[in-house]
C-alpha cells in the first residue's frame, strides 16, 4: 500500500524529467539531418570558393575545359547531363508508364507480385554493376547491331552522324534509362492506385472498356502523379554516375551527335578529382558539384509536390 | 492494349534477365576460393583475388552503420511519435533531400570534411559519405514502422504508469524491431554497390589494412578499376566481384521482402 501511495510522490516528477530528457535526445538526432545538409551546402560551396570567384556564372558558358591554361568552363558536362537524362527518359517514361498501367489496372492477380518485385530488384542493382555490363555487352550491341539499324533506316539526320564507336550519348542513355525506369513504375503504380475505385466504377458504368477507363478516367486523375514519377527519375538520372561514366566516352565536346561521344557532370568529377592536381581545379569540379546539387533539390522538390499528399508517404519514403 | 503493356513489362525485365545471365555466365568461372581468400595480383598475370576488398566492404558497411544508424533511428522515432511538429517537417524534407542527392555529391562532402584536413584518403572518410546516405534511408523507414504500431499498445503501457521514454524504448521499439531491422539491412544492401563517393575517399588499396586512417579497398572500386582495366583475367575477377556483390545485394532484398512480408500477415 505504501508503494502505491509513494509512487504518485515521486512517479511524474522522475517520468516527466525523464521524458523531457529523452524528447531532447531524440529532437537532437533529428535536427542533425537539416544541419547535415546545411552543413553539405556550406562545405560544397566553400570547397567551390576559389572558382566561383574566380569565373562567377560565366562558368556555366564556357565550352572550353583545359586544366593546363586554368580555363574552366562547364558547358560540356551540362549538356552531356542534360542531354543524356533526357534521351534516357525519353525511353524510359513510356515503357514505365507502360508497367504501371499493367501492374495497377491490367495484370491478373498473381502476375502483380511477382512483376512489382523483379522491377523492384532492378533499382537494387549496384550502378557499377550496370556499368560493367555495359561496357562489355550493352557498347559492343550499340556498335555492331544497334548503329548500322539506326544509321541505314535514319542515317541522314545529323542526330546519327559519326563513326560506330559504341560508347557515347546513346549508350550512355539507354542504360540510364534502365537504370531510373524502376522510380517511374514504383511512383506511377502508387499514384495510379491512388486513384478512387469509384473514378473507375463510373467510367466502366458508362460503357468504357478497361483501356477507355484508363485512359480517360485513371491517368488524367492521376496526371500530376505522374508527372511527380517523371521528375523524380529526371533526378536520379541527373545524378548518376559509375553506370554513365563507363559508357559515355567521357570526352567534353557538345556534338549534336547521339553517336559522338560526351560528358556528364557527375562522370567529370568521378574522372579528375583524385587527379586534379591544382587548387582552383579542385574548386571548379566542386562548382560543377554545387550546380548539380541545386538541381536535383529542385527537381526531387518538385517530384515531392507533384506526387502529393496521397502517395507521397507510400512513395518517396522507401 | 493488355499486350502492349505487358510487352512493356517483359521490355523493362529484359535487362534484369540479361545482366544476371551475362553475370552468372561470365563471373562463375573465376569465383573460386582463391577469389575470397587471396590479394589481388600484379597487373597483367593470372590469379589473386578480391579478399582485400570484401573484408573493406564489409569494414566500411560498418563504420557507416555506426554513423547512421543511430541517427537515423532515434530520428525516425522522433519524427513518428512527434508527428506535427516543425522540426519534424524540417527533418523530413532534410532527409528526402539527402536521400535524392548524387551519392557523389555524398563523396565530396566526405572529402572536403575529412580528406583535406587529415591531408590523405582514409576508409573513415569512405564510412562517413556512406554513413550520410544510409542516415535518411533508416530514418524514413524506421518512422514508417514505428508510426504502424498500434496506439492501444503505447496507451496500454502508459496506462499502467510507465513514463513515455521507457514505453517508447521498451514497448514501441522492440514492436517495431523487426521492421526497423530490416529497412537496416535494405539500406546497408543499397550503400553497399556505391561505388562514386568511395573513389576520392576510401580511394581503394590493393593490400589488407585495418587502419581506419588509411586508404581501404572495396569491392565496388575494386570492379570499376578492373572493368576499365586493359586485362582479360581483371576482366573476369570484374565480373566475378559482380557476381559476389549482385548476389549479396539480391539475397537481402529478397529476405527482407519475404520478411516484410510475413510481418504484414501477421498484423
Amino acid at each position: 500500500m505504501a508503494s502505491v501511495v509513494a509512487a504518485p510522490a515521486s512517479g511524474p516528477v522522475a517520468a516527466h524529467r525523464g521524458d523531457r530528457l529523452f524528447g531532447v535526445v531524440l529532437a537532437a538526432a533529428a535536427l542533425a539531418v537539416p544541419l547535415l545538409l546545411g552543413g553539405l551546402l556550406l562545405a560544397l560551396l566553400a570547397g567551390a570558393w576559389p572558382a566561383v570567384q574566380r569565373f562567377g556564372l560565366t562558368f556555366f558558358a564556357g565550352s572550353t575545359w583545359d586544366p593546363v591554361t586554368h580555363e574552366f568552363g562547364a558547358l560540356p558536362f551540362i549538356y552531356g547531363t542534360l542531354v543524356s537524362s533526357t534521351l534516357g527518359l525519353s525511353m524510359a517514361v513510356p515503357l514505365g508508364l507502360g508497367v504501371a498501367i499493367f501492374l495497377s489496372e491490367l495484370a491478373p492477380g498473381w502476375l502483380r507480385v511477382p512483376v512489382g518485385f523483379l522491377v523492384e530488384l532492378l533499382a537494387a542493382v549496384p550502378s557499377v554493376v550496370f556499368g560493367l555490363w555495359g561496357i562489355f555487352i550493352l557498347v559492343p550491341w550499340v556498335r555492331s547491331v544497334l548503329t548500322p539499324l539506326v544509321k541505314g533506316a535514319l542515317g541522314f539526320l545529323p542526330l546519327f552522324d559519326g563513326p560506330p564507336l559504341g560508347i557515347g550519348m546513346l549508350a550512355a542513355g539507354l542504360i540510364l534509362a534502365i537504370m531510373v525506369v524502376p522510380f517511374i513504375v514504383a511512383v506511377g503504380t502508387s499514384v495510379m492506385r491512388a486513384v478512387p475505385t469509384t473514378q473507375r466504377e463510373a467510367a466502366l458504368a458508362l460503357g468504357a472498356t478497361r483501356w477507355e477507363t484508363t485512359r480517360r478516367a485513371v491517368l488524367p486523375y492521376a496526371r500530376s502523379g505522374i508527372m511527380g514519377a517523371v521528375f523524380l527519375a529526371l533526378a536520379r538520372a541527373l545524378g548518376e554516375t559509375m553506370a554513365v561514366t563507363m559508357v559515355i566516352g567521357n570526352v567534353p565536346q557538345i556534338k549534336a551527335s547521339l553517336l559522338a561521344p560526351a560528358y556528364t557532370i557527375p562522370a567529370v568529377i568521378a574522372n579528375e578529382f583524385t587527379e586534379a592536381t591544382s587548387d582552383l581545379y579542385v574548386a571548379a569540379l566542386i562548382y560543377t558539384a554545387v550546380a548539380l546539387f541545386i538541381v536535383t533539390v529542385v527537381v526531387n522538390a518538385a517530384a515531392r509536390l507533384l506526387v502529393g499528399r496521397a502517395a507521397r508517404d507510400a512513395v518517396l519514403g522507401e | 492494349m493488355a499486350a502492349l503493356a505487358a510487352l512493356c513489362a517483359a521490355l523493362v525485365l529484359a535487362p534484369l534477365f540479361l545482366i544476371l545471365v551475362f553475370l552468372t555466365r561470365a563471373g562463375l568461372g573465376a569465383v573460386n576460393l582463391e577469389f575470397f581468400t587471396s590479394l589481388p595480383g600484379p597487373a597483367g598475370e593470372r590469379g589473386g583475388g578480391m579478399a582485400n576488398a570484401i573484408a573493406g566492404t564489409v569494414y566500411l558497411l560498418s563504420l557507416a552503420a555506426v554513423l547512421g544508424v543511430p541517427l537515423g533511428v532515434l530520428g525516425g522515432v522522433f519524427l513518428a511519435e512527434y508527428p506535427h511538429i516543425r522540426l519534424t517537417h524540417l527533418a523530413r524534407f532534410a532527409a528526402d533531400v539527402l536521400n535524392g542527392t548524387p551519392s557523389i555529391i555524398m563523396g565530396l562532402f566526405a572529402y572536403i570534411l575529412l580528406v583535406l584536413p587529415l591531408g590523405h584518403f582514409s576508409a573513415l572518410a569512405g564510412g562517413v559519405a556512406l554513413g550520410v546516405m544510409l542516415i535518411p534511408i533508416v530514418l524514413r523507414t524506421t518512422e514508417e514502422v514505428v508510426r504502424l504500431v498500434p496506439s492501444s499498445v503505447r496507451e496500454a503501457s502508459l496506462a499502467l504508469g510507465i513514463p513515455q521514454w521507457r514505453t517508447t524504448l521498451q514497448v514501441v521499439l522492440p514492436t517495431a524491431a523487426a521492421g526497423i531491422i530490416t529497412g537496416i539491412m535494405v539500406g546497408l544492401a543499397r550503400i553497399a554497390g556505391e561505388t562514386a563517393p568511395l573513389l576520392f575517399t576510401a580511394f581503394g588499396n590493393r593490400f589488407w589494412n585495418w587502419d581506419p586512417l588509411k586508404p581501404m579497398a572495396a569491392l565496388p572500386i575494386q570492379i570499376f578499376a578492373y572493368a576499365i582495366s586493359p586485362f582479360d583475367d581483371w576482366h573476369r575477377q570484374a565480373w566475378a566481384g559482380a557476381l559476389v556483390l549482385v548476389t549479396m545485394v539480391l539475397l537481402v532484398n529478397v529476405a527482407a521482402r519475404t520478411a516484410a512480408g510475413r510481418q504484414l500477415r501477421l498484423r
